[in-house]
């Protein structure tokens, strides 16, 4: 779908310029004639509204480490500095803070999006896969980001994950101390966290850029995961289609993140942070932020500390092998009505692990008069189990046996509600197709 | 092409030469940047064995230290407190020990009196509160491990003993602590 630029420099400076580096006719054809499928929903916008979060979040974080000391004994109080003494600073942070969550709320709906629409299949598996890196990337960038407050959550977070290469065999403890240049999380993580935590976003905006080109060679999926067939009939320019659908439902996210800003600036973090770190004393309920619970849940639910840090891992990992675990050939869950309820109860399951991995696992799930029938661990389990089966059975043997509804025989078909409709899988691959 | 002209035989070797020295090159370069994570010379330096004075603890009392940035549990134990740990050596326990094994020798003799140990529940490290619990040793508030005086964990979710570092007796009242010890 790339080299449509319809660009022709007019003035004499763009002329000039275009014969040198021909980057005003790139952005043209990447985001202005760029052909976007006309059937695009909401669930579409996210990957514009994360590109400009990233953005925020590079921005806003830039300014913070402006006034940010990281030192174990001035880290807490140079934020309280940036809340209370810098001109403006409690919005800026209040915007990376909660603009650190909202990432995750769009990311997460960005992957539930192309898990629907099966938006990895071919000829997106590089795609999808750059979008696993990035995740892996996010997470980690999250995970430093929340260390640098200083406070117990932060400590504590840091000493729990951290702890978790120690179940590497024979190097595990070696490998730890090499993490923390020390002895125990202490002035040299904090360091190191900082510099990293400040390095990442970059790398990520890196392979967001590879992640757009990947995108820009194969295409935009659609709902009906028929592959654009008639440029003129099946698309319509990025700008100013997308350019102001996406911008519309920025608007909307940006009030959703404002409200959290001005209103409920601490509501999705842990109260335990604005509590200066202290080694000797252990917060009673050491928690994760919200977009990492269910990984967390996994990790607990595994009795064996080595056999833990797998599962959590495998749990992320498994998502770039997603597009060869899927056996289906059709693409959109549209027309899958058998993947349909497994995918949403794939979400249930995956909220679910959420809610467990905040609660403490002795905690009673199921009681049969004074007979806890199911603690928080062993439902936590049950979850897990499912999680990797959903993707190591229901995918693979559901692509083999369920019978897709007929798919439209093209965009413009399933649009305006003409076309025949092929039998589902008919114009994918047919020869395939049992 | 069976015949290889000398320069091709030249241009192997020149290929192979700076392949090699850059291979060595890029491995040697890498090293610095590895090591420099590792432990900085003032923090092995503050991470250096210690003595602890003992005789500065009265019986019946506890003091926690900070080495290498984690607590050590120094416990001067009641004849009392003795008696009623070896009273239960035979219990099950989840990770059973005999009280003897809990404590460091000098000159052949165990020292029951002392009970030394790093003050990290084995549990998800959370730090135990002294002479709390079902008995009376230590108690994790976190998720609720309890103690008994020689740091053996007797119920909760704790999979081993509180770690005894590695130490030794210097004098009867001196004991010196030259390493920690992992859980696994």
């Amino acid at each position: 779908m790339q080299g449509h630029s319809t660009y022709v420099p007019t003035s004499k400076a763009a002329k000039w310029l275009e014969s040198r580096i021909p980057i005003i006719g790139l952005f043209h054809s990447s985001f202005i004639a760029y052909p976007t499928p006309k059937n695009l929903n909401y669930f579409w916008t996210f990957g514009g509204i994360l590109t400009v979060m990233l953005v925020s979040q590079i921005l806003t974080g830039v300014v913070l480490a402006m006034h940010y000391t990281p030192h174990v004994d001035f880290a807490f109080a140079s934020v309280e500095h940036i809340m209370r003494d810098v001109n403006f600073g409690w919005l800026i942070r209040y915007l990376h803070m909660n603009g650190a969550h909202m990432f995750f709320f769009a990311v997460y709906l960005h992957i539930f999006r192309g898990m629907y629409y099966g938006s990895y299949k071919a000829p997106r598996e590089v795609l999808w896969i750059l979008g696993v890196v990035i995740f892996l990337l996010m997470m980690a960038t999250a995970f430093m980001g929340y260390v640098l407050p200083w406070g117990q959550m932060s400590l504590w977070g840091a000493v729990v994950i951290t702890n978790l290469f120690s179940a590497i065999p024979i190097v595990g403890e070696t490998v730890v101390t090499w993490l923390w240049g020390g002895y125990s999380v202490a002035n040299p993580t904090l360091n190191r966290f900082f510099s990293l935590h400040f390095l990442l976003p970059f790398m990520i905006f890196g392979v967001v850029i590879l992640h757009v080109w990947a995108l820009h060679v194969v295409g935009q999926n659609n709902p009906t995961g028929v592959e654009v067939r008639n440029l003129k009939k099946d698309t319509v320019p990025f700008t100013p289609y997308a350019t102001i659908k996406d911008g519309f439902a920025l608007c909307c996210f940006f009030i959703f993140l404002l409200f959290f800003v001005f209103y409920q600036p601490n509501q999705l973090g842990h109260p335990d942070n604005y509590i200066m770190a202290d080694p000797l004393k252990t917060p009673a309920h050491i928690v994760p932020e919200w977009y990492f619970l269910p990984f967390y849940a996994i990790l607990r639910s595994i009795p064996d500390k080595l056999g833990g840090v797998i599962a959590m891992g495998s749990a992320v990992l498994i998502l770039a092998f997603l597009p060869w675990l899927d056996t289906s050939k059709v693409r959109s869950g549209s027309y899958r009505p058998a993947f349909r309820i497994f995918f949403w109860v794939f979400v249930a399951v995956t909220v679910l692990l959420g809610w467990v991995g905040s609660q403490d696992t002795a905690a009673p799930v199921l009681k049969f008069g004074d007979n806890t029938v199911l603690t928080m661990v062993g439902f936590g389990q049950i979850l897990t189990i499912y999680y990797f089966a959903h993707f190591l059975i229901i995918l693979p043997l559901l692509g083999l046996f369920e019978k897709p509804l007929a798919l439209p025989s093209s965009i413009a078909d399933s649009v305006l509600g003409g076309g025949h409709g092929l039998p589902a899988g008919a114009a994918a691959s047919p020869e395939t197709k049992g | 092409m069976t015949t290889m002209t000398a320069g091709d035989t030249k241009r192997d070797f020149l290929l192979i030469a700076t392949g090699a020295v850059g291979a060595v090159g890029v491995a040697s370069a890498i090293w610095p940047f590895i090591a420099t994570m590792g432990p900085d010379a003032s923090t092995r330096a503050a991470g250096a064995p210690i003595e602890i004075d003992l005789s500065q603890i009265p019986e019946g009392q506890s003091i926690a230290l900070m080495w290498r940035g984690m607590p050590i549990f120094v416990r001067h134990r009641t004849p009392k407190e003795i008696e009623e740990s070896r009273a239960s050596d035979g219990k099950s326990m989840p990770d059973p020990a005999p009280d003897a094994a809990r404590s460091f020798k000098f000159n052949n003799v165990v020292q029951s009196q002392w009970i030394i140990v790093q003050g990290s529940c084995t549990h998800l490290g959370c730090i135990p509160v002294k002479n709390a619990g079902d008995y009376g040793g230590w108690y994790c508030p976190c998720h609720g491990s309890h103690y008994d005086t020689a740091g053996r964990i007797r119920r909760g979710p704790a999979p081993k003993n509180l770690i005894m570092p590695e130490a030794a007796f210097l004098t009867a009242n001196s004991i010196r602590i030259s390493g920690t010890r992992s859980a696994a």
